[in-house]
């Protein structure tokens, strides 16, 4: 039994954690980073965003060369999906990124240990038969997909999104039980690959964050591509390839060869034995922290999905970063107010800081501007006019509060709508900046001018 | 090396005024004594001048309150002309790049209204300037007045054709009103009323005018009569001159004795220093000055400020009869009327005599009815009988 000391020990190697260590490494710490997979990256990498966008990618190439490329006067016969090249092309994908992610652990010199790590004390982390020892520990554990209990994970036909990027064959019929970001986006991949999907949702409406409009110019979108999407239906069980489900007193059943539970994520906390630390959790179960991501534990700290916030990647490696920053005693930051989040399906839809909904709720004074991108040269030419933007903006200083946008390569655009945020920009300030021509990006421009109802290419 | 450029001192109860105009831009380069600016204070409109040579970057925008001792601008003095050629290298010049910091909404704010935004406060990321401050800072004249208005009546509305139409009330308009107002709030005023036969007064004038003239060069007016008869007053009645600060009551031993003077801009309070040591023609050549100056919108405000009492004179308009308002924190103004011929008794015969009516509205929160109409007949017997303010009696 081997005993090692670090400056700070990482649990979990996800965004936040691997992140952390590669920022406290360059501030001259002495890290050690502890991961349970046997490759870094965590769920994002190994089994969540990544490869979920390259299963989204490759499904649109489908899309477009057995729907769309007639239509551009590119004649393609025979167009058939070969299901194994494209699991393996998002494979590989995924096994490129994890290699880099521990070349550069390793470039920066981290000791990279594989196993589940348990507390034994405040300082001190068991990891299989090491002993490893640290002032400074930082959960980065992650999260794991909610569970129903009465429809539980059989990894085979009622699966997490963790299997729901690998089916061997494409399903005939697949329900999505959940209409958030990870439910639509898989099931957006596999309706493209020839399933047929329904998504059955509890809330009224799908994306439940997002404002009305928004959700409602994307429920018609994702239909109109051949999603099903049930609305305000509690599911209650799934047998004999149905799935059940009520809406008010009216029964639903939905024949399914495949169940796809994406109800949300859970903080993972199982098997780190943090009573042996003393580490309190919150009342969902999520690792309580202070402002500066400390727990209740001197020299214990946590980030990520495991605490309160939204379960994003770039949220964690913005903890990540800003954790590494205070334990080096440095000046680290995170705006927790201006995290985008967006969902990945097509076209994307995009939001950051307060939508229009909870602002009107909120009783602020706003300025609305929308800009619809059927009006937008660019996205005539790429095939791209659903959607629109949508920024709203303090009617007072015209300060952006929040933006929404729906439309293809929204997750790119919002960008620099958080960048002007970022700097307290105004919506005046983002008309004011130029945009090139022709991009998409002058949808975000001039739904900036129709803030102060100026929009140029819209009356 | 920068000078700063402030609002000077006004002096007591005057603690800011609107920067109604500047007669230079930001980026100009300024000579030394050059006026930069327009001040409108209470009462006046002052000038600023420059303190030194040099390029000037403005803070505050025209139409802006200022404080008393608040920068409102910076010159640069290495910058003026000639100067400036080693620093401005042919590569970007240095004011270039530090104005396309801001953001474009900011300047495009700044171009507009001329507020620096070097000189806002930001509240945006690292105390950057955002929009929101800018038109914060834009708007804060605006916020200024908001005086304890009573119910809003309702809002006329928009005139239409030629019945009526509407003007911006100008700043100088603006606080005669809070003043005026204010006053009216804070002390318990009332007026007491007497009259005076001005025969001995016009009789003298008369007598002696030629003369006076010749030695002075101006002509002997009614106003050194009634100063003076005020001065004896206030020295008998020394309640009046006075006032209440907080739970404090200020005794002054000086007199020095405000006349207001209407102008094209409004009405202004010149002071006459020490009455009391001053001969009539003193008085006269004093009071001649202040009333050109103040007609002329040269006025300063040294020339406003510290008075104990003040004088109007409805009756240059023929007004009969009035209740002036006094000027705060004064104890009393005493208001003058047109000089009307009317029958009086006199040794129980009616004759004809030239009277003035006198109005007197005092506080009477410091001063009480019996020290108001004992000051106010005072007075009446000083015009009547000027031999008295010989005398002191």
């Amino acid at each position: 039994m081997s005993s090692q000391s670090f400056d700070l020990i990482v649990i979990g190697a996800g965004p936040g954690g691997y992140v952390c260590a590669f920022r406290a490494a360059q501030l001259g710490l002495k890290v050690a980073l502890v991961e349970k997979r046997a490759t870094l990256g965590g769920t994002c990498l190994n089994v969540g965003c990544i490869p979920s966008k390259a299963l989204l990618h490759s499904s649109e190439q489908f899309v477009f060369a057995k729907s769309h490329a007639a239509a551009h006067g590119i004649k393609l016969s025979g167009v058939e999906l070969d299901l194994a090249t494209l699991l393996k092309k998002k494979d590989d994908v995924v096994t490129k990124l994890v290699g880099g992610v521990a070349q550069l652990a390793k470039a920066r010199k981290i000791t990279v240990i594989t196993g589940a790590a348990a507390f034994t004390s405040p300082t001190t982390l068991s990891v299989g038969d090491q002993t490893i020892t640290a002032k400074n520990i930082v959960i980065a554990t992650g999260s794991a997909p909610v569970e129903l209990p009465f429809m539980k994970f059989d990894c085979e036909t009622v699966v997490s999104s963790d299997h729901a990027i690998s089916f061997p064959t494409v399903p005939k019929k697949l329900v999505v039980v959940g209409g958030g970001a990870i439910g639509l986006e898989l099931g957006s991949v596999w309706a493209r690959l020839g399933a047929d999907v329904t998504v059955v949702e509890f809330l009224p409406k799908i994306i439940a964050t997002y404002d009305d409009d928004i959700v409602r110019a994307f429920t018609r979108i994702l239909q109109k591509q051949g999603l099903k999407i049930e609305v305000g239906a509690k599911v209650t069980g799934y047998a004999n390839g149905i799935l059940t489900a009520e809406r008010g007193t009216e029964k639903l059943s939905f024949p399914a060869d495949k169940v796809l539970v994406a109800v949300g994520r859970r903080p993972f906390t199982d098997s780190l034995n943090l009573a042996a630390a003393g580490v309190q959790l919150d009342e969902k179960k999520r690792v309580k922290v202070d402002a500066h991501l400390k727990t209740n534990v001197p020299g214990i700290w946590a980030l990520g999905d495991v605490v309160a916030g939204p379960m994003l990647a770039h949220k964690a490696e913005e903890d990540g970063v800003a954790v590494a920053e205070w334990i080096a005693q440095k000046a680290g930051h995170v705006n927790w107010d201006l995290i985008p989040a967006i969902v990945y399906t097509d076209p994307e839809v995009a939001s950051i800081g307060l939508g229009e909904d909870a602002a009107k709720a909120a009783g602020l004074a706003i300025n609305v501007g929308k800009f619809n991108f059927a009006a937008n040269g660019r996205a005539l030419a790429n095939d791209a006019t659903d959607g629109f933007v949508k920024i709203i903006a303090d009617a007072k200083t015209d300060k952006i509060l929040g933006a929404q946008i729906v439309g293809k390569g929204a997750g790119e655009l919002i960008s620099e709508i958080v960048t002007h945020m970022e700097y307290g920009g105004s919506a005046e300030d983002l008309a004011r900046t130029v945009h090139a021509h022709p991009t998409m990006s002058e949808a975000v421009k001039e739904a900036a001018l129709a803030v102060a109802k100026r929009a140029l290419h819209a009356m | 090396m920068n000078f700063e450029v402030k609002i000077p001192p006004m002096g007591e109860s005057i603690s800011s005024g609107i920067l109604a105009k500047w007669h230079v831009k930001d980026g100009d380069t300024v000579k030394k004594d050059q006026p930069l600016f327009e001040l409108e204070t209470d009462k006046i409109t002052s000038e600023g001048t420059a303190e030194s040579a040099g390029r000037i970057s403005l803070k505050v925008a025209a139409g802006t309150e200022v404080k008393i001792g608040e920068l409102v601008a910076t010159i640069n003095s290495e910058a003026s002309a000639g100067a400036a050629a080693p620093t401005a290298s042919p590569t970007a010049p240095a004011a270039a790049a530090k104005e396309s910091s801001s953001s474009p909404a900011v300047r495009r704010i700044a171009e507009e209204t001329g507020i620096n935004p070097a000189a806002v406060a930001g509240t945006g990321k690292a105390g950057r300037v955002t929009k929101g401050d800018m038109l914060a800072a834009g708007e804060k004249p605006a916020a200024a007045p908001a005086a304890p208005a009573p119910v809003a009546a309702p809002k006329p509305t928009v005139p239409t054709g030629t019945r009526q139409s509407r003007k911006k009330m100008s700043p100088l308009r603006q606080k005669i009103a809070q003043r005026l107002v204010a006053a009216q709030h804070e002390a318990a005023m009332l007026t007491t009323f007497n009259e005076v036969d001005m025969s001995a007064v016009m009789a003298l004038r008369a007598k002696y005018q030629d003369d006076f003239v010749k030695k002075n060069g101006f002509k002997l007016g009614f106003m050194s009569f009634f100063a003076k008869a005020v001065v004896n007053a206030l020295k008998e009645v020394p309640g009046i001159n006075a006032q209440i600060d907080g739970n404090e009551i200020i005794e002054n031993h000086y007199y020095d004795i405000g006349v207001a003077v209407s102008t094209e801009k409004g009405l202004m309070v010149p002071v006459i220093r020490d009455c009391d040591s001053l001969g009539m023609a003193g008085i006269e050549k004093a009071i001649g000055d202040v009333a050109k100056r103040a007609r002329d919108g040269k006025i300063t405000l040294a020339d406003l400020e510290g008075g104990v009492f003040t004088i109007t004179n409805g009756g240059t308009f023929g007004s009969m009869l009035s209740t002036p308002i006094i000027n705060a924190p004064q104890s009393a103004i005493l208001g003058l009327h047109a000089i009307n011929d009317r029958p009086v008794a006199v040794n129980g015969q009616v004759v004809i005599r030239p009277m003035m009516y006198l109005a007197l509205s005092y506080d009477h929160r410091l001063v009480d009815g019996k020290e108001a109409v004992t000051f106010l007949v005072k007075v009446k017997q000083a015009i009547e009988d000027p031999a008295r303010l010989l005398l002191a009696i």
